[in-house]
């Protein structure tokens, strides 16, 4: 009877679309603890492996003698390269087009490298037996600083690549050089540097920091001989590409295996590649018959599984007097550790680094990036992050500063002046992106509007009189950055994993009562897909969000898609969605148009079904056409009503965003508090604001984090410092900030929705904000650049350097 | 992360307990908190093949006093100190270093008794139990004795308990009514041991020191009793000159590693600034008469 009456705004709201701050459905299990993680699988017969890794950085192994550990009751078997061997998996392919040890193939390449495979009946036997494996080691010399790796004298850390010159970028100019990507006008930009009124030169590093996600890597491999099928339980970000990789290494048949990524407790790209463990898991359980359980603890996920950046980049602007951006010269060298494991799309060694000229209007640039190996843990992956643009977006931010401090420039005022404009969308880049959509001018205002900026400079000249007269010993700074990301890799033409294109897809099936499962190619770990995915198909059809089921990571059942990570599933997974959701809709308004004997031109859609033009009384809401699809499609339509979209994206997103902060700096201790963090983002269309917000929340923890205080550390021997929670830092509550967030919406003109993403920014533009807040706050007693981690003591030595 | 394998015993007294090192000499280790014996063990660090749990016994867990004393059981947890009325009056110092270690979860886990006997430098009691003139009381096959927290330590995890002894309480003179106090910690987040922390406690007369203990935290291979730099400041205002002067005495006796903290020299000027700050901030509270 309320049917009746209800009006419009009611409709809409009851279907909680797009623009809902619609609680998270995920979180009815996740607070109660009832989430359904791998550690919780729990199978018959289940053995556990765990690793003998290496104690040295890089060495000879002369022995592995595991008969003592073989011994050990409970002890089903002790896995070695020589056993991998006759299968031809102890090496295995990286994403990188590199090759990686699964085990240590005679030689190991850095500290904590895999070297067996133990498999016992429990955890305890397992580490028992760890102790018994004796290996008998030849030191090396190590290598572990990425600027002597290409000195002519340097240890050859792959002797496994001897004499090939040629890698899978192009052409190796020594043995530890992976690659040299070059991007852009060389001689156009070095005329440009000839040219300027003023020049800036900068080496500026980005640390090697991890992921870090609460649960570490883990599967549990089954294999049933009788079928010979294989099903892997993983935490995997990208389940389908696991499943292909599986198959084509152990030369079991696609169908035949099958993978499950149940609930993972945060990826942030650590969860992207192929493991050793995962390898060792499924060897093991089809040499035992028996499914097989690997957990990293939390040491072996810090200093074995995919670091991110360990990006050094030299950085030159060139300017006119008056801080017009003339050209830009970057130099990186990437260290890649022992292995390139890049998570980059196939084609690009560097992700796309070349995102470097950011939100300005350089017209020219030039980048050569040199990767390199080390004697360190291998990887290199996108860590919330599209593929070094963290770094790139570090780059550039701290660039700016850097010339902005150079010509006696406000920072925000010299971006202000260096802006791509609204009119120059889709804008062109010097390093060959398009950039869909911006409105830099814009949100750069508003930010500075709402933390009152002029004033806080004014405060800021106050204290530093304050400062120089000895009345205090804080030092006050304001960090400005805008970053412009690209995300949603990607268009087929030039993105691809191990040759698969970088689309991803979606299944949307109405059911006869009108409710729906929908099944994508993405995969959770906590961006809330179960959520916002039933957000965009309730606005596109017109069903209730809470008539909708999500389902992803079962390749048995979803559509085949690349994963989630480098803020992809919104712009292309989502546009998916949207398109799978069009294909249901124009079936719909052919049943419609059937059931109300007009023509479906006549019909016009209305919040949750369609309607007569002109007659909108005359109406079908899709859940009576959901029913009619069943029961009484019209003649010659096929019945049933669903879809299914595999979305090959035109072109990637580029999200925005202006960010201001406001530290104080205790001179004498090195103590940093930050005061005020203010955080605009445009990831245009806005799906649900609320896990809009919670992501931003969690992506500026993320980079105060890498910014005040993360490091993956390595000694001189190749020992790896700081590979524990005691040291790595992650902040409490109690750390962290108070985040203010606000944003502007610029939707992307070739996506669907209009949607860009938004998971990584907090990551990409927190980080440079932090440090431009710590760079700023020196400024005035001489800093020029202070590299990261911003620790309390390396701020305490700034201090000191600079006599205050 | 996984221990090797051990055998749990849970006594009910401390004869028991005693009888149980004594019957397993090296093998066996006393377990209160397991703070820091547990997470040894996991990496291996640790592999005592019997645990002697010392929760099951009640009288470990009392705080009272005891004449001029008072006498805190040894499996008294962290969180049980900041609970507690007597010791908030009596010897707030506690109380303000139990709120400065780790986090509620840890607090409710480890002990006062764990944390001064385990001899780990990092540890926040010992100093403020050597600024106090504890004593602790040792219960062993040969019987009960008492040694002052300023002669227990000896190195790094290396302590005055002889084999099988069980330190079984912390018996604390008190300080008068309002003295002052204060432990000043240098840490670079919650649950972390401190890149440098200070210890003080004094009274004042006139304005001027009368008593002064100082103590350190995590700058050497023991905690530290200043005893010089507390010394210079007894009958001194506490003049930017004195606490400057009390500071560099007390830096000069600590001998920091270098770790992710930072190198030995910031650890060493952090001691200086942690003293400088617990001594100002000791006598703001004697001075208000907290």
């Amino acid at each position: 009877m309320n049917e009746m009456v209800i009006t419009r705004e009611q409709r809409e709201a009851r279907l909680e679309g797009m623009g809902c701050k619609r609680k998270r459905v995920e979180d009815i299990r996740f607070t109660q603890g009832k989430g359904n993680y791998v550690d919780d699988l729990k199978l018959p017969g289940m053995l556990h492996g765990d690793f003998v890794r290496s104690q040295y950085g890089h060495a000879r192994i002369k022995r592995i003698d595991a008969a003592k550990a073989r011994a050990l009751p409970g002890v089903i078997a002790v896995l070695t390269a020589d056993d991998l061997k006759p299968l031809g998996l102890h090496w295995m392919p990286t994403l990188a087009g590199d090759v990686q040890a699964v085990l240590a193939d005679g030689k190991v390449h850095f500290q904590n490298q895999e070297i067996a495979f133990v498999v016992a009946e429990n955890r305890y036997v397992a580490d028992d037996a760890i102790q018994l494996v004796e290996v008998e080691y030849e030191e090396l010399p190590v290598l572990v600083d990425p600027f002597k790796a290409l000195d002519p004298d340097a240890p050859e850390l792959r002797p496994d690549l001897a004499g090939k010159t040629v890698g899978a970028h192009g052409p190796r100019k020594h043995h530890n050089h992976i690659f040299e990507w070059t991007v852009g006008d060389r001689a156009a930009t070095d005329e440009a540097f000839n040219r300027a009124d003023v020049t800036i030169k900068e080496m500026i590093s980005y640390q090697r920091v991890h992921p870090s996600p609460l649960e570490t890597c883990q599967c549990v491999a089954s294999f049933d001989k009788i079928k010979g099928e294989l099903t892997v339980h993983g935490t995997f970000q990208a389940p389908h590409v696991i499943r292909t990789v599986a198959s084509l290494l152990s030369k079991i048949p696609e169908h035949k295996i099958h993978v499950v990524a149940p609930d993972i407790g945060g990826g942030f790209g650590n969860k992207v590649g192929a493991y050793s463990g995962y390898i060792c898991a499924i060897v093991a359980t089809i040499v035992t018959g028996q499914p097989v359980k690997w957990v990293e603890d939390r040491i072996e996920n810090l200093s074995t599984t995919s670091f991110a950046r360990d990006y050094h980049m030299t950085t030159e602007i060139a300017a006119t007097k008056d801080g017009k951006v003339t050209g830009l010269r970057v130099h990186v060298l990437a260290d890649h550790g022992a292995f390139d494991a890049c998570a980059d799309p196939s084609k690009w060694p560097a992700g796309f680094f070349n995102i470097v000229t950011g939100s300005y209007d350089f017209p020219v640039a030039h980048l050569a990036v040199d990767g390199v190996y080390t004697n360190k843990a291998p990887g290199g992956v996108a860590y919330r992050c599209s593929f070094r643009v963290t770094e790139a977006a570090y780059c550039i931010e701290r660039a700016m500063d850097i010339l902005a401090h150079k010509l006696g420039l406000d920072p925000a005022e010299l971006r202000l002046r260096n802006f791509v404009r609204r009119d120059q969308f889709p804008y062109q880049s010097a390093l060959g992106w398009e950039y869909d959509s911006g409105d830099y001018d814009t949100a750069m205002r508003k930010a500075m509007d709402a933390v009152g900026y002029a004033e806080l400079r004014a405060e800021q000249a106050r204290r530093r009189e304050a400062f120089r007269r000895g009345e205090t010993r804080e030092i006050m700074g304001i960090g400005v950055s805008f970053f412009t990301e690209i995300v949603g890799a990607g268009p087929s033409k030039n993105c691809d994993i191990l040759g698969v294109a970088m689309f991803d897809s979606a299944e949307i099936r109405i059911h006869p009562t009108g409710s729906i499962i929908a099944r994508m190619g993405s995969k959770s770990q906590g961006q809330g897909h179960e959520t916002t995915w039933a957000q965009i198909i309730a606005t596109e059809l017109g069903i209730p969000a809470d008539d909708i089921m999500i389902e992803e990571g079962n390749t048995d059942t979803a559509p085949y898609g690349l994963g989630t990570y480098g803020s992809r599933s919104t712009p292309v997974t989502g546009a998916a969605i949207a398109m799978a959701a069009r294909k249901i809709k124009a079936k719909a308004q052919m049943i419609a148009a059937h059931l109300l004997e007009v023509s479906e031109y006549d019909l016009e859609w209305d919040i949750d079904g369609f309607r007569v033009k002109g007659n909108p009384e005359r109406a079908k809401t899709m859940k009576e056409i959901a029913w009619a699809a069943y029961n009484s499609p019209p003649p010659g339509l096929e019945p049933g009503l669903e879809a299914v979209n595999y979305y090959d994206p035109p072109n990637m997103t580029y999200p925005f965003g202006a960010y201001i902060c406001v530290m104080d700096i205790d001179v004498d201790t090195g103590v940093a508090t930050t005061r005020r963090f203010y955080a605009l983002d445009d990831c245009g269309t806005r799906i649900n604001p609320m896990i809009i917000e919670g992501q931003v929340h969690g992506g500026l923890t993320e980079a105060f984090a890498i910014a005040m205080g993360q490091e993956i550390r390595y000694d001189e021997l190749g020992n790896v410092i700081g590979a524990s929670f005691m040291d790595f830092f992650l902040p409490t509550a109690v750390e962290t900030p108070v985040w203010e967030t606000d944003f502007t919406v610029t939707p992307s003109p070739h996506h669907p929705i209009g949607a860009k993403g938004v998971g990584e920014s907090p990551n990409v533009g927190g980080v440079p904000c932090f440090s431009n807040a710590v760079n700023d706050a020196f400024s005035f007693l001489g800093a020029t650049h202070i590299q990261m981690p911003h620790d309390a003591w390396r701020l305490w030595q700034a201090a000191q350097d600079l006599g205050a | 992360m996984i221990p090797g394998t051990f055998v749990y015993h849970r006594p009910g007294t401390v004869q028991e307990a005693v009888a149980l090192l004594a019957d397993h000499g090296e093998e066996a280790r006393p377990l209160a908190g397991g703070h820091s014996l547990i997470p040894m063990m996991k990496l291996r660090m640790a592999a005592p093949e019997h645990l002697v749990d010392l929760r099951g016994i009640g009288a470990l867990k009392t705080i009272a006093e005891d004449g001029g004393d008072i006498v805190i059981g040894a499996a008294v947890t962290q969180a049980q100190a900041i609970a507690s009325d007597l010791l908030a009056a009596r010897l707030p110092i506690i109380r303000g270093t139990a709120l400065q270690i780790a986090d509620p979860q840890i607090r409710y886990l480890g002990t006062l008794g764990g944390n001064v006997a385990n001899g780990d430098p990092g540890n926040d009691m010992p100093a403020v139990m050597q600024c106090l003139g504890a004593r602790y009381v040792a219960e062993g096959p040969d019987g009960v004795r008492e040694i002052p927290a300023a002669e227990f330590y000896l190195g790094p995890y290396a302590t005055a308990l002889a084999p099988a002894e069980i330190l079984t309480a912390i018996r604390v003179p008190a300080p008068p009514a309002g003295h002052g106090w204060a432990y000043e910690k240098l840490k670079r987040k919650v649950g972390d041991y401190a890149t440098a922390a200070a210890a003080v406690v004094l009274t004042l007369a006139a304005g001027k020191v009368a008593t002064c203990a100082i103590a350190l935290t995590n700058l050497g291979p023991t905690p530290l009793l200043a005893n010089a730099a507390a010394a210079g400041l007894v009958g001194s205002n506490l003049a930017p000159a004195d606490v400057k002067a009390a500071a560099d005495a007390a830096k000069a006796i600590t001998d920091p590693a270098g770790d992710g903290r930072g190198p030995p020299a910031y650890r060493r000027e952090m001691a200086g600034v942690m003293v400088a700050r617990a001594l100002t901030r000791a006598a703001q509270r004697a001075a208000n008469g907290a």
